[in-house]
């Protein structure tokens, strides 16, 4: 239990005094799940539009497929998407392994589905009677599409705040394909995973503390713009 | 329309022939599943029927693209279950508008006077989606007339109003084509509605139009023994 709180102390002290080395670490766990995430919703925004608009009957197989990947662990997308960018790998030429931009992939891979899935459950229960309207009134394709987005917002926004929850906060597929190299791949997990190892709970606490606090501003700033699902 | 057909699993609509004249108001009646909202979809371009042909002004409607949307733009169709838009009463009535490509001030003025008509200026920035259900219906057929169509379609516009916005929507109904010019169809399962307010009734049972003609012949002298019995409401379906 003192050792709890020594950590937590200490932790307290290095985000207070703004440790550069923890300072570094948040930063790039940001920077790596935000561009990760914003992809993700590029990808999976528009599929999961399509996709609900189709109905169930004529996607099911996909459905299927995209609901499998929601729930894929991370050591596997990231064992996938190391042999991927491994130098024997389709992609190895790209040298992207153990860095940034691969940790980036191999996130988007984790998202992507999430974002998709959700997307398109909540564009399925009332895209097609908003797209009916939309057309009805005399909107071309695109703007009955958008207007379908708009009217699902709410949703939309839920399937990317569960998305970034689960990139912000996972370790595996990072850990694999970023290497947890000091100063150059290591973000807020693998730390705490190596910290705790080295016995250094101070850092791991503090490092966890800051995750949790980025994690609920993150979570809360989405959740102020969705209401909660929309309720007044 | 000629020869025009829609089959799912079975057959649910056959319309050997029908033609449309400008500016009367339609009543469409019948029995639940008769097939009334598939003719009206059809009509909307919202459906492809199975087989036959729709003309508009004699001529075939184009399979898809610029054609078929500018065709669709001179209609508008307002469903039995009104979807308003989780926007402003302003914005979704000035929908149709923006969709067109109007510009800002005409749209304004537009959204503005229609709104003064409908007695709901007061709620123009109010949340579309949290009115009564009346005001709903009447923001759904403004949003329908507010760019002038040709041709307005409506599925049950007062099915679960109270008679107050009942008599509110049908003098909207009647005022549209008599100052617009504006050709209604409308489908209601209440046959008194219908002989208020329709110039011409169609009546349809079981995929098929029955008899259609001028609404008081329709229910004074009907040629059909089903007609006759759907308007003194002893048809048993």
């Amino acid at each position: 239990m003192s050792r709890l709180l020594e950590g937590l102390v200490e932790a307290f002290r290095l985000i207070i005094s703004l440790d550069p080395e923890l300072l570094q670490i948040v930063f790039l766990s940001l920077r790596i799940s935000i561009m990760a995430i914003i992809l993700a919703t590029l990808i999976g925004i528009p599929l999961g539009t399509l996709l609900g608009l189709k109905g169930e009957k004529k996607t099911r197989i996909i459905n299927k497929i995209i609901f499998t990947f929601m729930g894929m662990p991370p050591v596997v997308a990231g064992l996938i998407i190391y042999l991927i960018l491994s130098r024997e790998g389709p992609l190895g030429v790209l040298a992207l392994l153990y860095t940034p931009s691969a940790m980036i992939i191999a996130q988007v891979f984790l998202a992507a589905p999430i974002v998709t899935g959700l997307t398109m459950v909540g564009v399925r229960a009332k895209g097609g009677i908003i797209e009916e309207t939309a057309r009805s009134l005399g909107a071309s394709s695109a703007l009955a599409a958008w207007t379908v987005v708009k009217e699902s917002r709410f949703a939309i926004l839920g399937a990317i705040i569960t998305g970034f929850s689960r990139v912000i906060a996972e370790v595996g597929a990072v850990m694999i394909v970023g290497g947890n190299i000091a100063g150059k791949t290591r973000v807020m997990t693998t730390a705490i995973v190596l910290e705790t190892r080295k016995g250094n709970f101070e850092l791991a606490i503090g490092l966890g503390l800051v995750l949790l606090i980025l994690s609920f501003i993150v979570n809360s700033f989405l959740y102020n713009i969705q209401k909660g699902g929309g309720k007044n | 329309m000629n020869g025009v057909y829609k089959k799912y699993d079975k057959e649910v609509l056959r319309v050997d022939r029908l033609e449309l004249l400008k500016g009367c108001i339609y009543g469409i009646i019948g029995p639940s599943g008769a097939g009334k909202s598939t003719l009206l979809r059809i009509i909307n371009l919202l459906t492809p029927p199975t087989g036959g042909e729709v003309k508009y002004h004699g001529r075939p409607v184009a399979a898809n693209g610029q054609e078929r949307l500018a065709l669709q733009r001179k209609m508008a169709l307002v469903f039995q279950q009104t979807l308003l838009f989780k926007d402003s009463v302003f914005n979704n009535v000035a929908f149709g508008l923006k969709a067109r490509g109007y510009s800002k001030s005409e749209t304004e003025d537009r959204v503005s006077t229609l709104l003064e008509q409908i007695g709901m200026t007061e709620l123009r920035n109010r949340r579309a989606d949290t009115l009564s259900g009346g005001e709903a219906q009447r923001v759904a057929i403004a949003r329908a007339v507010a760019f002038e169509p040709e041709l307005l379609l409506l599925d049950e516009p007062t099915a679960n109003l109270d008679p107050g916005n009942i008599e509110q929507i049908e003098s909207m109904i009647t005022g549209l084509a008599r100052e617009k010019g504006i050709t209604i169809i409308m489908v209601t399962h209440n046959v008194f509605q219908a002989r208020r307010i329709a110039e011409q009734v169609m009546f349809v049972h079981q995929g098929r139009i029955v008899e259609i003609g001028a609404t008081e012949k329709i229910f004074t002298e009907p040629e059909k023994e089903s007609t006759r019995q759907f308007v003194e409401g002893r048809m048993v379906y």
